[in-house]
């Protein structure tokens, strides 16, 4: 539709728009995100949603307990090993469309805790992330910048070709693989369709000795 | 509190038990009584009873592994060399078995004292890894014994509820000896050297077989 | 050795369990509940609403932080550290620091010991008021408790943050001190924030005290008893609501805390209510303790300069630090073999070990119960699963 026409219908009263602006437009403005907070991550989360950062300006203070009723699952905080599976499930468990936000360092990397032997270095291995804050822990501005950065990327999804959503794609999976409990170690470790090892340069540092510690 | 009197207290009353005095060297001056496994129980309980002890209040059990070592001394001894007596230095060369230990801190409520650190060893690390449970004296050590049985491995008899208490049931190792080998699931360090340096090469030929065509620069 | 004290056996519900068994509903709560304060799970068997048994499940966030800190140096752990009990990092590096300190025989300067003080009953401020405002969250009161806390804990970041560097994860001790001395100007908005806290403790009071809701769902409920408080080495505030007279600060008279004059407030009855007045008291207590460290603070260095950082060996040996932290005692255990990494470096969780006898205080009550009991328990999972 013309955009004049448009403006004009406005000032008469009259709002027009089309099928995928007012879609979208209530999807970005209503986030609902999981009540769900694994670790010290998840205070700065709860701090976001007080009086001082009220994230209710966003549309997204309604934290809902059951995934059934989610969009938005924000991964607060160290995934570890005996947790993953229930991550998984419960991203499984929440309706399309849905997201996820990688709260942060331990949800991107095991950060600190990358050592661990029941940390999970990222949650990415499993399921797909849409927006990753780096931080440890991320301050309250960060996830309200991580949350202004969804909604354009909600805004900027349309309803058909290249650029839809990932549930109106009928290649895409709607779930995924839910690791169980081994003998050592998660089987599997991580899903090949999901991630790959990065390819990075290695740099010989040589004999520097002074790297540890 | 003279542990010193506190042993010999315990020995005169506790039928049958030697306790030994194990002298801590650091500044902290806690030094602790190390008890066998037999008389463990009775030693505790004696420990929270007694009149002028009353250590009611088990605050902390720990686990410490121990793997076998060497531990080499130097000793003079007199020897014949070529004919002549003399002074020499030999190394002598002890192998410790490898045992775990568990150490209880004990404090008084009632008395306001404390801490003394009641310890106990495991025969070996493999086969003979059972000590007696002291939770059915101090209900505090239940969880805690729950935890060292799930990281150490040590089985405690007499444990109302021996279950691992943080890894889930189907995991078989004990993660905190020193002896355990962690999954190689970390990788790529950017500031690669030494022990990093060899897992982020091998992980880059992973990677590269995951990635065939893109073949980055090494 | 009175039965109340036995902890109960496993137990695996069986479909085949026979008569009388029919009725009961295996449920299982968390980890990813809302009043679990994190992933905390527990197994519970229902007989109708009444708590039949209940078993909690460890180890959700179990990260590994006493492996980890054998293989880092000392200092490397302080970092650490903050994260065990995220609501309180400060009283987790003092209580690290101070066993460290015993370890390697260091002493601490009065400045430091002031500055500790300042800053760690801050830490308790803020985690008590935080606290309060979970729990009523947990019983239905949706926000507003919790959110006048978290308006007055935001005040009490700000003090940190201008003074560390990091709202949440301080990172503030050193071996023999602190990392960093005041900033110009610190002290008096510290004054000020501290002289307004009275203020929010009589609106919480107002709200809270004589609430009949709040009675209701919280007097009776979850009665623990002194003796089994002692034996099941509870300590902290939950300890004192069961009229246990134990206060690190007053019994190890660690730090300078002999300097100051505060109470130690204890309860009566050992129940939920109890275990929620004795922290709103404790508030009152700390914010006096906090005025009279703020007038008192001499100047000097704040480090012990013999300290050396760099190349930090203690000799072989062992100690035993604990503190009162707001959650109750914390004790870092320490083994050392002379290398820079520690040998074995334990921590006595408070919030694992008062959870000992959750089902003791849940069996014959409701649902709801379970709720409010766990929520004046003070948990944080960072610590319970370290
Ligand atoms: S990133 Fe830091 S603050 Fe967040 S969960 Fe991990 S350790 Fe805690």
């Amino acid at each position: 539709m013309d955009e004049k026409l448009k403006n004009e219908l406005s000032k008469q009263g009259i709002f027009t728009t089309t099928l995928q602006n007012l879609y979208n437009w209530g999807r970005t403005n209503s986030i609902w995100p999981l009540n769900f907070g694994l670790a010290c991550c998840a205070i700065e989360m709860i701090a976001t949603t007080m009086a001082r950062y009220d994230m209710a300006r966003f549309g997204a203070e309604v934290f809902r307990p059951s995934p059934r009723q989610a969009d938005l699952m924000i991964v607060a905080g160290t995934v570890t090993k005996k947790m993953a599976p229930l991550v998984v499930r419960l991203y499984n468990q929440m309706p399309e469309p849905k997201y996820v936000i990688s709260m942060g360092a331990c949800a991107i990397s095991g950060g600190p805790f990358k050592q661990g032997y029941n940390v999970l270095k990222g949650i990415d291995r499993f399921i797909p992330v849409d927006i990753y804050i780096p931080g440890c822990p991320p301050r309250p501005e960060a996830l309200l910048d991580a949350f202004m950065e969804l909604q354009k990327k909600i805004d900027e999804q349309t309803l058909t070709g290249e650029k839809r959503p990932r549930h109106l794609n009928a290649g895409e999976p709607s779930e995924f693989v839910v690791p169980r409990y081994g003998a050592h170690d998660l089987e599997p470790t991580k899903n090949p369709n999901l991630w790959k090892a990065p390819l990075v340069q290695i740099s010989q540092a040589g004999t520097d000795e002074s790297g540890s510690h | 509190m003279n542990l010193e009197a506190i042993k010999s207290e315990i020995e005169a009353n506790v039928p049958g038990c030697r306790l030994e005095l194990v002298a801590n060297p650091s500044p902290s001056g806690q030094h602790s009584l190390r008890t066998g496994a037999e008389h463990a129980v009775a030693v505790a309980v004696y420990l929270r009873d007694a009149e002028d002890l009353r250590f009611d209040f088990c605050s902390n059990v720990t686990g410490i592994d121990w793997p076998s070592r060497e531990v080499s001394q130097k000793v003079k001894v007199r020897k014949l060399v070529d004919g002549v007596e003399q002074e020499v230095e030999e190394v002598r060369k002890t192998a410790l078995p490898g045992t775990l230990e568990v150490v209880y801190h004990l404090f008084s409520v009632e008395k306001k004292h404390g801490p003394i650190s009641l310890r106990m060893s495991t025969i070996d690390r493999d086969a003979n890894v059972h000590l007696p449970s002291l939770t059915p004296v101090w209900r505090s050590a239940e969880l805690q014994e729950r935890e060292i049985f799930d990281l150490f491995g040590v089985v405690f008899d007499g444990h109302p509820d021996l279950r691992r208490l943080l890894m889930w049931p189907d995991f078989t190792d004990h993660p905190m000896r020193r002896d355990y080998v962690d999954p190689d699931d970390y990788e790529y360090e950017p500031t690669a050297h030494d022990e990093v340096l060899r897992r982020a090469q091998q992980h880059r030929s992973e990677a590269d077989e995951e990635h065939p065509g893109e073949a980055g620069e090494r | 050795m009175s039965t109340a004290t036995h902890p109960t056996a496993h137990f695996d519900l069986q479909p085949t369990d026979g008569p009388g068994k029919e009725q009961l509903l295996e449920l299982s709560m968390g980890p990813q509940h809302p009043s679990t304060h994190g992933v905390f799970r527990m197994k519970v068997v229902l007989d109708g609403e009444r708590v039949v048994r209940l078993k909690p499940v460890f180890g959700y966030l179990h990260r590994n932080h006493e492996k980890i800190a054998e293989s880092e140096t000392y200092l490397g752990s302080m970092p650490y550290t903050d994260r065990l009990d995220y609501m309180c990092s400060i009283t987790n590096n003092w209580a690290y620091a101070l066993a460290v300190e015993k370890l390697a025989g260091i002493q601490v300067p009065e400045r430091a010991e002031y500055l500790r003080v300042i800053t760690g009953e801050l830490t308790r401020l803020q985690n008590h008021a935080c606290l309060i405002g979970f729990l009523m969250q947990d019983m239905g009161s949706s926000g507003t408790p919790l959110m006048y806390a978290f308006r007055e804990r935001e005040k009490i970041l700000d003090l940190f943050e201008s003074l560390t560097g990091a709202r949440m994860m301080c990172n503030y001790m050193r071996f023999g001190g602190c990392r960093v001395d005041l900033p110009a100007g610190w002290l008096d908005q510290a004054k000020k924030v501290v002289a307004d806290f009275p203020r929010f403790l009589d609106e919480y009071e107002q709200l809270l005290v004589s609430n009949e809701i709040l009675m209701d769902r919280t007097q009776d409920v979850g009665v623990l008893s002194r003796e089994l408080a002692v034996s099941a080495g509870i300590s902290g505030p939950m300890a004192r609501a069961s009229g246990v007279d134990y206060d690190i600060r007053k019994v190890d008279r660690y730090s300078i805390y002999d300097r100051f004059t505060f109470r130690v407030p204890l309860g009566s009855h050992g129940d939920v209510y109890d275990r929620f007045m004795v922290r709103l008291l404790e508030m009152r207590e700390s914010v006096s303790i906090l005025e009279q460290a703020m007038r008192d603070i001499p100047s000097g260095p704040i480090v012990d300069p013999k300290m050396k950082i760099r190349g930090f060996r203690p000799k072989p040996g062992e100690a035993y630090g604990r503190i009162e932290a707001p959650k109750g005692e914390l004790g870092f255990y320490l083994v050392s073999d002379g290398s820079p990494n520690p040998y074995r470096y334990r921590v006595r969780p408070p919030s694992l070990i008062n959870l000992t006898v959750l089902e003791d205080l849940c069996v014959g009550r409701n649902v709801a119960d379970i709720v409010a009991i766990l929520g004046s328990i003070d948990i944080v999972l960072g610590e319970v699963d370290r």
